[in-house]
């Protein structure tokens, strides 16, 4: 695997069971990602994309082919590896943000650390720079309920980015948010993904993402249908 | 780590934690209180049999069979000298026994008659009463159950008829002096109680015992001649016989309570988890192992039981003092119904059964929050993502 690889994918099938027969959600999907892309899986609902994201996040296993992220062939993996490499390297952001509701915006964004049993007073420091790059200084000790959808997202992000992974997985971030917020995540996303080199993977179907993405991998029933390189994305001017 | 994310989780949730400590801390409660008002009401009964009746121990006469009226007849004679040296020195006093029948309102009843030192300080009994009514032809002591079922009052007279040494029926006029309020049934119900001189005159048996009573400290004698010395041990056997028979009774009430606490629990832990199950998937997608989300969700149902210990202590337990304390007055007299229990029930709260309570709500508190977050190891973290419930 080159230096830079950060995914590889060949000959990938998913199949699910429904009532005695198989439906096929993804099929031939080959597929690389390098280090600090700014990627996104972009096609209609049930083209795929949250599927190919959940198995490179190792959250779902291949019906068939072969899946490598990080070095890591996830095929060969067990599910206490695949979470290993879940907390060590990748970062998830979710459509429905996914925070804990009884934890404030510090401990939320806390959490990943405390699983990578990072020191306190590191941790204190980590979140801190976390919460503040997505601008929620002012809203460590609020919790979710407290937030509106985007300071909610926003608080996602830092809890993907706080452990500094070298992949985050994003579902569908904006699709709860307004457009002012929208453009406001994908910028600091943007900016996190030039500051830590951090790979980021996108599925989406909103346009409003898509101006920032400088790869945009098109699914269509469960195949990539197209695969474009961005060389100068719209939003970025 | 487990433990303080846990812990963020229990103290974070607020009032689902407050209400699932509470129901838990009520059935710990309730198995305490239940559990020792069962305890405190088989102490009681021993403590009462003890004073009111055994005190030391005993002596009895070879014949006598306080099961059988028909061994009455023969069960007396002057007791042992060193018996009766504890009777000189105030240390025993004798009782003396016979079946006899008295007529209130011209009514025929079976009683046991027993003649009693009136000045007797050994037991804990009303015997004083029975003193200083040389007018009367026979000062009889009664229970107020007897009283209740003869409808004798204090000042009523009947006719006693007895049997005396000779073999040879008898009659005269007693006359109730004095209805003792006991909480021991065997003193009371189908008894009458009369100066033992009296008695001895009467059944033409002078010096002579049936049993003799010896106070609580004093040192078994050692020439009884044919008497049998009857400890508390033997005397207080048949209470306990009925205590082991009741133990079943009472080791179902324990479980039934358990068994409300566990459903409690339980009912709590599956809430939980079917209402979690996005957080579940969330705590699998930033990288926590099934296991360890199998053991943080049986964590929190472990540290519920300590929060429900603490909340017992805190809440319930200045009811529990007070109980303890001050015990609870019970409505009706259960000495009709032949049962010793006292007027107030007063819990006793040993460290055995609030040790044992503590160590067996724990161990089926962890049980019951892990049998439901076991469902989580075969969870998809995909599913639970979605919050899809599981089947």
């Amino acid at each position: 695997m080159e230096k830079d690889t950060v995914i590889r994918i060949k000959g990938l099938l998913k199949q699910f069971p429904i009532g005695g027969q198989f439906f096929t959600a993804l099929k031939n999907i080959d597929l690389d990602l390098n280090e600090g892309e700014f990627t996104g899986l972009v096609g209609p609902s049930g083209s795929g994309k949250t599927t190919l994201l959940n198995i490179i996040g190792g959250l779902d296993s291949p019906t068939e082919g072969q899946v490598s992220v990080l070095g890591q062939a996830l095929n060969d993996t067990s599910h206490a590896e695949r979470a290993r490499l879940r907390r060590k390297h990748m970062g998830f952001i979710f459509q429905s943000y996914n925070l804990l509701p009884v934890y404030t915006v510090f401990e939320n964004v806390e959490l990943p650390l405390i699983l990578n049993k990072v020191d306190k007073n590191e941790r204190r420091s980590m979140v801190e720079q976390a919460v503040e790059s997505v601008g929620l200084g002012d809203k460590m000790d609020s919790r979710p309920n407290m937030l509106s959808g985007g300071e909610c997202q926003r608080t996602a992000i830092a809890r993907a980015i706080v452990h500094q992974p070298a992949l985050v997985l994003a579902d569908e971030p904006t699709a709860n948010l307004d457009a002012e917020n929208s453009h406001h995540i994908m910028k600091i996303l943007s900016n996190l993904n030039k500051e830590l080199s951090t790979s980021f993977i996108f599925a989406t179907h909103d346009e409003k993402i898509m101006a920032y993405l400088r790869r945009i991998i098109h699914l269509g029933d469960g195949e990539i249908t197209k695969d474009e390189i961005i060389d100068n994305p719209k939003a970025h001017d | 780590m487990l433990l303080k994310i846990a812990l963020k989780n229990l103290l974070g949730a607020r009032l689902r934690t407050f209400l699932n400590v509470l129901v838990t801390a009520f059935s710990f409660f309730l198995i305490l209180f239940m559990s020792a008002m069962y305890d405190g009401m088989l102490q009681h009964a021993k403590q009462v049999t003890m004073d009111t009746e055994i005190a030391g121990g005993a002596y009895w006469h070879p014949e006598y069979d306080p099961l059988d009226p028909m061994t009455f007849e023969e069960a007396h004679s002057v007791p042992p000298s060193a018996i009766q040296a504890l009777i000189d020195g105030n240390k025993a006093f004798p009782v003396l026994v016979s079946q006899a029948s008295i007529y209130p309102g011209g009514r025929i009843m079976p009683t046991i008659m027993k003649g009693i030192p009136p000045a007797q300080r050994i037991v804990n009994m009303p015997t004083d009463a029975l003193l200083g009514h040389e007018d009367i032809a026979i000062p009889v002591l009664i229970g107020k159950g007897m009283a209740s079922e003869s409808k004798l009052e204090v000042g009523d007279a009947f006719t006693i008829r007895w049997l005396d040494t000779d073999l040879t029926y008898d009659a005269d006029e007693g006359t109730v002096v004095h209805i003792m309020d006991t909480e021991n049934f065997k003193l009371d119900m189908g008894h009458i109680w009369i100066p033992l001189n009296k008695v001895q005159s009467m059944l033409a048996m002078e010096g002579e015992a049936t049993y003799v009573t010896y106070g609580k400290g004093v040192q078994p004698v050692q020439d009884m001649g044919d008497w049998i010395p009857r400890d508390i041990n033997y005397l207080v056997q048949d209470m306990e016989a009925i205590i082991e028979a009741d133990k079943p009774g009472a080791q179902i009430l324990y479980l039934i309570l358990l068994a409300m606490a566990a459903m409690g629990i339980f009912n709590a832990q599956v809430l939980s988890i079917f209402r979690r199950g996005r957080e579940i998937g969330t705590l699998m997608a930033i990288g926590m192992t099934r296991p360890r989300v199998v053991g943080l969700f049986t964590l929190e149902g472990g540290l519920n039981a300590v929060l429900s210990a603490a909340v017992t202590l805190i809440i319930f337990g200045p009811i529990l003092w007070y109980f303890g304390a001050y015990g609870i007055p019970l409505p009706i007299d259960y000495s009709e119904m032949g049962l010793i229990i006292a007027k107030r029930l007063i819990p006793v709260y040993t460290i055995g059964l609030v040790v044992s309570t503590t160590i067996l709500v724990s161990i089926i508190v962890l049980i019951v929050s892990y049998i439901p977050s076991r469902r989580i190891a075969k969870m998809k973290p995909t599913d639970a993502l979605r919050g899809k419930v599981m089947a």
